[in-house]
């Protein structure tokens, strides 16, 4: 029982004195990490508050209760009294805890409210939850227009343990949200399949996706850096492996990065009337079926017997194109086949020119991204 | 005929022998024995599902499961816990108990009685073999919230069908125990006289009453989206996947208190008897335990801060949130001010519910945290709420049955357990409880989410710690079944009043309690 209490002591102690200094990847990291935002620091502050409250009432039951265990025992001869209610007593400790509770309840009141101010953003983003990836849309402010996924970028084999893990395992990604430090940033925040959340805990947010709703938050970041979060709602097989990673830099930066982004895909339109031949839609569509489609249905295109369909010699593979099409951009209701609508034309197209000339399937054919830019129409 | 000697009334001791005597029995110690070791199976079977997680979450990187079996691992894990495990073992309880407590001859509905313990085996096997068909079993949490619950295979609607079996089998069990308790009182006996477990079951049985139907009728939705082609819950149909978490918190919240009521209950039966001195403040706590219940069906949306509602939502339901604190902490000060210049003694009973109190305190305090809107943000969904939940889970209820399967376990086999084994048992299942769970806090409020089969390794060291505790909490079980199977076979004959502190009815029948409890009943003074 010390053991228990000396932790929570423990736990305070760091909580008020050194919590602050404490890197990210602390292997011994006791609280919650250094605030990034307003609002952040505000329920880091609440929460260390909250402890030391615990902390007194703890002390005073528990001395209360161990004083007895210790010296109302019948082993050291005690003889029990007899009483049994003082309406007095009873009523100062019914009223004593709920004028605690409205000291805890004021200040998270106001924090709520900062919450869920999301008025006159700088920049807004729009973050959609896939399974099991996230997309970013940078709608309004520098930067608007601006639009991309977020893989994570850990290797396969350092998580079956075939090579050494490295310091941000399973917390980086290949294109991380970038955004001015000093802005105010809204995030609106949906889903396409099921339910996500998007949390980054220096940050202080954390909100549901929804699909077919919207939900928005919002963040101000102090000083540059890289936080880094999960998604905190059960979504499926790969839910422990869909990070997300923020990178706050000084708005001169974040000017050239948009500027970056904008020449390159400015460099990726493609006419969607060009006719490609079947060898440039299967590599095309080879890398995009390892973003997308390698987590269900498997690199040889077996899928996993009983919850992931199998692709090579499957139905839909080998049949009619215009059915493969249709389940590659809207999904299959009542399965974890998910709609791929967000994909561009040419990855629609060349995925499903893949699928359909991998492993064992020989369908011969080739779809273009012009028709699936017709059936969008 | 078997079946016509149990329509005979008062034929002590004749009933058929071996498997048909269980099958047919409407005797409320059998039934209360088979839901006991009903409950005890599916704690090990839910336990040992804990122990292949934390045996994964030993190390970082993916070693013994995948994670799709991960997933189910933890949704089965839960729901085995709470619905086979813990409910199973209250009911267990109140059926060996309530009529000795209240001087009744047996439950009112007996043959009912058999019915609702015989529907949980069928149940316990549609969601066991679901692990078996394709797909598996259902691997949306125990929370099944729906877009991803449409997605499962069939593993989920044969967790749906035991679902609905469970739950009649609740409702029925009940129904049973308010009719019971208030229709067959000992002459005497007012409400106000009865004893305290005995009222927190009866408020439990109206709140299992109020809201399993409930739970029906989402998991119903949720079959028909599945299969028949509804939108409840499906945006694109016109449906709302949050309408499903506010039904299924509207059950899961009262649910919560369904499994820590009784638990309440059985401390304060133990603490007075130990402490030789009358429970403190008794009406106090049953007007406590009475606005824990109401409370409780109002508060539900605080499992859902992080999925978006208006500000006076969140306000609403964080102050009536926090108002629990309230009649909760009346509790723990009547404990305590039950011990307080008592003439204690530290039997396993007593050192259960000492226990008990120490961690609910604790499970308590990481609630109120989890109350506090802001703070919740952070720590919703992340291994801070396992441990919150674990704090007032096993702790809580594990604790409080260990507490009441110590205190009764006299009268129920007429031997007195080995008491220097059930110390054991207490202390290990202490230091490994907090070994396992206390640094899952730390684990959430640097990051880590809950539901996940690897992590980052930041959380490396703690998960190894809270493993190396489970498996130690794991073993220490099998130490309890040894030592109520010691008991059940021999040991010290104990006398019709075991605990010299022991004041409710019970303690005036001989041990072992007669098949048929009181013949006539007692009269109360």
């Amino acid at each position: 029982m010390n053991r228990a209490a000396a932790s929570i002591v423990g736990m305070m102690a760091i909580a008020l004195y050194s919590g602050m200094g404490m890197a990210a990847a602390d292997p011994y990291q006791l609280n919650l990490p250094e605030p990034q935002t307003i609002i952040a620091r505000q329920i880091y502050d609440q929460h260390t508050m909250l402890l030391w409250i615990c902390l007194a009432i703890f002390i005073g039951v528990f001395g209360v209760m161990f004083y007895s265990v210790l010296k109302h025992r019948k082993s050291v001869g005690y003889k029990a009294a007899n009483f049994h209610h003082s309406t007095t007593v009873e009523i100062i400790w019914t009223i004593i805890p709920f004028f605690i509770l409205v000291g805890m309840a004021f200040p998270a009141t106001k924090t709520i409210i900062a919450m869920k101010d999301t008025s006159s953003p700088d920049i807004t983003i729009k973050t959609t939850g896939y399974q099991w990836k996230w997309g970013y849309d940078y709608l309004t402010g520098e930067g608007e227009g601006i639009s991309f996924l977020s893989n994570l970028a850990t290797p396969r084999a350092q998580i079956e343990n075939a090579s050494p893990k490295e310091e941000n395992y399973l917390l980086e990604v290949d294109n991380p949200v970038v955004v001015p430090i000093g802005k105010k940033v809204r995030i609106i925040i949906t889903a396409n399949d099921v339910l996500h959340a998007w949390w980054v805990p220096a940050l202080g947010v954390k909100q549901d996706a929804i699909p077919g709703y919207i939900r928005d938050a919002w963040f101000t970041i102090d000083k540059p850096g890289t936080y880094r979060g999960q998604c905190a709602e059960l979504c499926g097989k790969d839910h422990g492996f869909m990070p997300i990673v923020v990178e706050a830099v000084e708005p001169e930066k974040y000017t050239q990065w948009v500027a970056e982004q904008k020449s390159k895909s400015a460099a990726a339109v493609v006419d969607v009337s060009k006719e490609f031949t079947m060898d440039e839609l299967k590599a095309e569509g080879e890398k995009v079926y390892a973003a997308n489609c390698v987590a269900c249905h498997q690199a040889n295109g077996k899928g996993i017997p009983g919850t992931f369909a199998a692709l090579d010699g499957s139905k839909v593979a080998t049949g009619p194109k215009a059915g493969h099409i249709d389940i590659v951009m809207n999904g299959k209701t009542g399965t974890a086949m998910a709609a791929f609508k967000h994909l561009s034309d040419v990855q629609i197209a060349a995925v499903v020119t893949y699928e359909r000339n991998a492993w064992g399937n020989t369908a011969g054919d080739v779809v273009q991204p012009s028709e699936i830019n017709e059936l969008r129409k | 005929m078997a079946a016509v000697e149990h329509d005979i009334p008062h034929t002590q001791e004749h009933y058929p022998t071996g498997v048909m005597r269980w099958l047919t029995t409407t005797n409320h110690k059998d039934i209360g024995t088979m839901y006991l070791w009903f409950s005890f199976l599916m704690f090990l079977t839910g336990g040992v599902m804990a122990l292949t997680i934390r045996a994964e979450l030993f190390q970082p990187g993916l070693q013994i499961v995948n994670p799709e079996f991960f997933n189910q691992l933890t949704t089965m894990h839960g729901l085995i816990m709470v619905f086979g495990a813990i409910m199973p073992a209250f009911v267990g309880f109140a059926n060996w108990q309530i009529p000795m407590m209240i001087g009744a001859p047996d439950m009112a509905f007996a043959r009912m009685n058999n019915w609702s313990f015989w529907l949980l085996p069928p149940a316990a096997l549609l969601l066991i073999t679901s692990f078996f068909v394709p797909g598996g079993a259902a691997a949306g949490g125990w929370t099944f919230y729906p877009p991803l619950s449409v997605q499962m295979g069939i593993g989920m609607d044969m967790m749906i069908f035991a679902i609905h079996i469970l739950g009649a089998s609740s409702i029925m069990g009940a129904i049973n125990i308010i009719t019971t308790i208030l229709n067959m009182r000992a002459p005497g006996m007012t409400l106000m006289k009865m004893p305290m477990f005995v009222w927190t079951w009866l408020i439990t049985a109206y709140l299992l009453v109020l809201v399993m139907p409930v739970l029906a009728g989402v998991v119903t939705m949720l079959l028909t989206d599945r299969n028949f082609g509804t939108n409840f819950f499906n945006a694109a149909g016109g449906g709302d996947p949050v309408m499903f978490q506010h039904i299924f918190w509207f059950f899961g919240h009262p649910e919560v208190y369904i499994m820590i009521l009784p638990s309440f209950g059985i401390v304060s039966e133990v603490i007075p008897t130990f402490a030789r001195k009358p429970l403190f403040g008794y009406s106090s706590m049953v007007y406590a335990t009475a606005s824990i219940a109401i409370l409780s069906c109002i508060v539900w949306a605080h499992h859902m801060f992080t999925a978006g509602m208006p500000v006076t939502g969140q306000l609403f339901f964080m102050y009536g949130t926090m108002l629990i604190a309230v009649p909760t902490g009346v509790k723990v000060f009547n404990w305590t001010a039950t011990m307080w210049r008592g003439s204690m003694t530290f039997e396993t009973p007593m050192l259960f519910s000492i226990g008990f109190i120490f961690l609910f305190v604790i499970g308590g305090f990481s609630g109120v945290v989890c109350a506090i809107v802001p703070i919740d943000v952070q720590v919703q969904d992340t291994y801070y709420v396992i441990a919150h939940f674990h704090y007032v889970l096993v702790s809580g209820s594990l604790f409080a049955i260990f507490a009441g399967a110590y205190y009764w376990l006299p009268k129920w086999t007429g031997h007195m357990y080995d008491e220097t084994l059930g110390k054991w048992h207490f202390w290990l299942s202490m230091f490994f409880f907090n070994l396992t769970f206390f640094v899952q806090h730390f684990l959430g409020l640097a990051g880590m989410p809950r539901r996940i089969p690897d992590y980052a390794l930041q959380f490396a060291d703690f998960n190894m710690i809270s493993s190396i505790g489970a498996f130690g909490f794991g073993s220490t079980q099998l130490l309890f079944l040894y030592i109520v199977l010691k008991c059940i076979r021999g040991g010290a004959k104990a006398p019709a009043k075991a605990w010299e502190g022991g004041k409710t009815l019970e303690w005036t029948l001989p041990s072992p309690a007669p098949y048929h409890s009181f013949h006539t009943s007692p009269v109360i003074k």
